[in-house]
């Protein structure tokens, strides 16, 4: 789907631009959006440098650990069909806890593992279980304290004040993952009516 | 409000503390710990460039040619009636689909409207508060062999739409309305 889009915005931009007489923005535009992109990613590197060693440190601590157990009562009750004691929720929490913290590539690989075991639970069909659609809802919806990138870039183009979207990302970030919880619960009970009936 | 700057304010300098004091006391090393953690920043920044390039040289291509004011022109009476400003919409759209590209579109707005004004800080909470789902479900329920994802999809987009409506209102509210 992203390659039809990229293609068709770049496609329809040089015939739009036969027509409207605008090829020399056109390509100035080119070699303009290329330089941009490798100047930002180069920015991109000291805040994604500083917080991902910070979040290392966390990590080793054992601080994700200990955030993992002080949510389990309230992550169980969302998950009512995995067991508290077994793996899945132990995965579940990390990648619920690496999320949080922004570490992405640590979130996915956790997250793999907690599918995993969720498709052990519903006896390895390759049908998505309720616990699964669930979990999937949460990510999706991206409940993370500290938007990385995000502030990275808003330093690039010179904010006055590049941290003042935390508190407004975190308010919506809360409001879509419980958005999400409540969906995925409407859904749940709408096919559960449908079997019975 | 306030209080929501006043979190964004104390926020992330607490949090340091409270890692680097809570690390001391469980005996980590601290700083070698950070160099680690710190290298796979690099690794992060520097995989993103191909995508940026890409995407960035399509958008700017998109914007210099007329196409987007052309369409932006044509969807905004209609965005308007429900309260987008136009400016966000490829944003909107893109960000469930790719997170490199939203990223992309992200930094293009930020560059053309400036990392502080309203759709500045519309756009940078919208790329924050919700995840690409498309992304997320490919891996996940590719990983580990799910063929029919159920509900699943519509979960995620519905869940998307919330978190735009929610960055909507709550910019409006902490920032102040118009553009």
């Amino acid at each position: 789907m992203v390659n039809v889009i990229w293609a068709a915005m770049l496609v329809i931009g040089i015939v739009f631009a036969m027509f409207n007489g605008t090829m020399e923005e056109v390509n100035k535009a080119v070699f303009e959006g290329a330089k941009e992109a490798v100047t930002l990613c180069i920015g991109l590197i000291s805040v994604l440098v500083f917080w991902l060693g910070m979040m290392k440190i966390a990590e080793e601590a054992g601080l994700l650990e200990k955030l993992s157990r002080l949510f389990k009562p309230l992550v169980s009750r969302l998950f009512p069909e995995v067991p508290g004691n077994h793996p899945a929720m132990g995965y579940i929490l990390s990648n619920m806890m690496a999320n949080l913290f922004g570490l992405g590539n640590a979130a996915t690989p956790l997250g793999i593992k907690a599918m995993e075991e969720m498709k052990k639970l519903n006896g390895g069909k390759n049908e998505a279980s309720r616990s699964m659609i669930t979990f999937l809802a949460i990510n999706t919806s991206s409940l993370t304290l500290i938007p990385t990138t995000v502030l990275s870039i808003r330093m690039n183009y010179g904010s006055a004040n590049p941290t003042e979207i935390v508190g407004t990302t975190l308010v919506a970030t809360i409001c879509s993952t419980v958005g999400a919880i409540i969906i995925d619960r409407y859904f749940y009970y709408k096919r559960s009516r449908k079997r019975k009936g | 409000m306030g209080i929501v700057s006043l979190i964004s304010l104390w926020f992330i300098p607490v949090l340091i503390g409270f890692i680097l004091i809570y690390g001391t006391i469980k005996k980590v090393p601290a700083y070698e710990k950070f160099v680690d953690g710190g290298k796979e920043g690099i690794k992060i920044a520097v995989s993103l460039i191909p995508y940026l390039v890409g995407m960035l040289v399509a958008i700017s291509v998109f914007r210099a040619s007329g196409a987007l004011d052309f369409f932006m022109e044509l969807i905004r009476p209609a965005l308007e009636a429900i309260g987008v400003p136009p400016e966000i919409a490829p944003l909107a759209i893109i960000r469930p689909i790719s997170g490199s590209a939203s990223l992309g579109i992200m930094s293009d707005i930020i560059a053309t409207y400036g990392p502080d004004s309203f759709i500045g800080r519309l756009a940078s909470t919208l790329q924050g508060s919700t995840d690409t789902t498309f992304y997320i479900l490919t891996v996940y329920f590719g990983a580990v062999g799910i063929k029919k994802m159920g509900d699943a999809l519509k979960v995620g987009l519905l869940a998307d739409l919330v978190g735009i409506t929610a960055a909507i209102v709550i910019v409006t509210l902490v920032f102040g309305g118009g553009s």
